[in-house]
Order: structure tokens, then sequence, then C-alpha cells
């Protein structure tokens, strides 16, 4: 029984060990890669033009100005949730040179179907 | 004018007329709901009450009213009218949301047909979550039979992710789960259930999960709105057909850079917008035949 809780007990500790190394990597890693914040705001996106560079990886950082919207490209599989009270974020990484549109996926209004902009990688 | 008579001919003679097939009913599904035949019933869809555009509608308190008049001058009458969502162009104004409601329920009770359904589209419930639907149309998810066919009408607009929700698949999943297998099943849904094109929103999040429920079933027949452009697809054995809107047509899939109204030609007024009539046929049992001969020791 004793040798049972000192497994468990260790075998927790080695997990929290990893998740932080993991995090802590992770985190790192963030620090170095460029941040491009992005606004979400009836029916329009700051900036609606997103460039970046082929192969290297950018963190996407939301922001809604009025409600919920959303962020979706589906050529590129990346989508968010955009929320007025907290920063929500997605990593991309594209491997092809190309234009790729966005758009909100979450009804908001008259304007929403307009509610578009592109990536451009290059 | 829009959808003369003999407009709805030329229509139905080019392909806005959809056949449900399937088997004779079982024994007992005519006698409990009345049915004994075919039977025709019509979709109308995305009439956009509110917009106001004249460049792209100069027609648009009328556009409506035509077509209302065209199935009420129709030969034979429909055994029921079904509006597959968006009767509404939204707004912001909960108020202003009600009056438009009020106002395309009024233009509506002219049908000459008792049997109206409806179901709602983004316009109308994607910003209160159907609550002004419901207060003047009804459930905006449900199920009836008619002449031993099962209608099972999904909302996957009320939730404004474009999802129909676990809690509504559960509900379809037990409302499919009693009927056989060789069941006719009509489906009404307002946007696409499959991905016709994501890139400008035209599809459900996860309408492949009920896909997946509706896919044991051999002869289940899906019709939606959304995309205010006639569109034919399979997936599997089911057929998906989108029906043309009453207030703007929308460019083909993916065929121009962005999702934009087609704007109103004069040269051809009204083209692009229509509504279908869809006829329901009994298809005869077949029978394949082996004979077997007896032979000698």
């Amino acid at each position: 029984m004793k040798t049972s809780w000192r497994r468990s007990a260790l075998l927790g500790l080695v997990v929290m060990i990893f998740s932080v190394s993991l995090a802590a990597s992770t985190f790192a890693e963030d620090q170095a890669v460029q941040v491009i914040k992005v606004t979400a705001k009836k029916f329009e996106y700051s900036p609606s033009l997103i460039r970046i560079k082929k192969g290297i990886p950018v963190i996407l950082e939301f922001s809604s100005l009025d409600r919920v919207h959303g962020f979706n490209c589906p050529d590129l599989g990346v989508r968010s949730d955009i929320y007025p009270d907290k920063i929500s974020r997605v990593r991309v990484l594209v491997d092809k040179v190309g234009t790729y549109e966005f758009h909100c996926d979450i009804f908001c209004g008259d304007g929403h179907e307009g509610m578009t902009g592109t990536i451009v990688v290059e | 004018m829009l959808m003369h008579r003999r407009d709805f001919l030329k229509l139905i003679g080019i392909g806005g007329a959809v056949f449900v097939l399937g088997p004779q009913p079982l024994a007992g599904a005519e006698k409990k709901d009345g049915g004994d035949g075919d039977f025709f019933f019509v979709q109308l869809s995305d009439t956009h009450w509110g917009f106001n555009d004249q460049k792209i509608n100069p027609d648009f308190g009328g556009t409506l009213k035509k077509a209302i008049a065209s199935v009420n001058g129709l030969e034979s009458k429909p055994d029921f009218v079904f509006f597959t969502g968006d009767l509404t162009h939204t707004t912001d104004d909960p108020t202003e949301r009600r009056k438009r409601m009020s106002e395309v329920r009024n233009i509506i009770s002219e049908l000459k047909v008792k049997d109206i359904r409806f179901m709602p589209g983004e316009h109308d419930a994607g910003l209160d979550k159907g609550e002004a639907f419901q207060e003047y149309f009804g459930k905006t998810h449900y199920s009836f039979d008619h002449k031993g066919v099962h209608f099972i009408v999904i909302d996957n607009v009320s939730d404004p992710t474009s999802s129909i929700g676990e809690g509504q698949l559960q509900w379809l999943g037990d409302t499919l789960k009693p009927l056989d297998k060789e069941s006719r099943i009509v489906i009404f849904t307002h946007r696409p259930l499959f991905d016709l094109y994501p890139q400008w929103d035209w599809w459900t999040r996860d309408g492949a999960k009920a896909i997946e429920l509706l896919l044991p079933y051999k002869h289940v027949t899906v019709f939606y709105g959304h995309i205010h452009q006639e569109n034919h697809h399979m997936t599997g054995q089911i057929p998906h057909h989108a029906a043309k809107g009453l207030m703007f047509p929308l460019p083909a899939p993916g065929s121009l850079p962005k999702r934009v109204p087609i704007p109103w030609d004069p040269a051809e007024p009204y083209k692009g917008l229509g509504y279908r009539a869809i006829e329901t046929k009994y298809v005869k049992a077949e029978y394949l035949l082996t004979e077997y001969l007896i032979k000698k020791g």
C-alpha cells in the first residue's frame, strides 16, 4: 500500500516536471516567434491583410473590440474564437507561398458575410 | 413577372424538380398518417425580408409576393409548403427583427395552402439563439410524418458557430432509431450539412456527425437553402439539394474571390431567383426471380 502511494507520488512528480518543462520550452520558443496582433470588430479585422514568411512561424494574437467573432482560414487549417474580454492565440507555420482567405465563422450580424481578410505567405 | 405558371414548368423541366424516391411504404405506414400514394410539396427559401438594396433587387418588396402568387396559381395544390430559413434579413435591433418577422408572416399567410412549415436561417436566429423566431414561427428543430415519409428538421443556425450541437444530435439519433432502414426520410436544414465550401462558411461545423447518423438509412434526401442557388451533391447514397433564394442569388462556390450577391440584371430580371417543387414517388417493388429445377437423383 505504502509502496503504491510512493509510486503514484513519484509518477505525479515526473508528470508535473515534464509538463512544466514542456510549457517552459513552448514559452521560450514563443518568445522568439513574431507576434501579430489582430483585432476584430463588426465587420472587419485589423489588419485584414496579414503578411508572413514561408517556413517561419508566427503567433496570431486575437482580441475583439465588441463581441465574439471567429477567425477561420480553412486552407491553412487555422481557426480561433475571438473574445472581447480575453486574448486568444494561434501559432501559424506555412510551408507554401500563396494567398489564403480567412473569414469570421461566428454569425455577428448584417455585414458578417463581408468580414474577411487575407494571409499572404511570401 | 416572377414565376408565371410557364416559368414554373420551365423550372421543373430544366432541373428544378426533385423526386424523392423510395420503396412502397411499409404495411400500416400509409394508414397511420392517412397517406395513400404520391404527393408533392414546395420549398421556398431565403426570402430575406428586410433586405432593401435597390442595386441587388429593385423589387425587394414584391419578389416574395410574386412567388406566393405563383404557388397559389399552380394547377395542383401542394400538400404543404416548407420555408428553409432566412425568412428575414438580419438586424441587430430586436424590435426591428420582430417587425420583419411579423411582416413576412403576414405576407406568407396569403398562401392558399393550409399546411405551412418553417425553420430558421442564421439571419433569423443567429443573433438571439432563435428566440424571436420561436415567438413567430415555432420550434427550430422537429419532425413530422406525411403520407409515409418521415420529415426531420435540423437546426444548424441558432448556434452562431454554425453547429447542430450535441443535444440536437442526440435528439436526431433518438428520432431515427425507431425507423426502419428502408424508411423514406427527408431532412430539411438551412446550411449544407457537408463541406460544400468552408472558405465561404458554406458548411456545418458538426454536419459530418449528422450525416453519419443518416448513412445507415437507404432512402434519405436533404433539402437546404443558405447558398441562394441550385446545387446537387451526394454524400454516400444521400442526395443534398440546395434551393434558389427569393431575394438575391449568390455566385457558385469559389467562382469569385468574394461571396457577394449577384447584382440585378435589368436584361434578365429575377434571374437566379425561384422556388422548387418536390414530387414524391413510390417505387414499386422489383422481384428477382431464380428458377431451380429438380434434378434426378
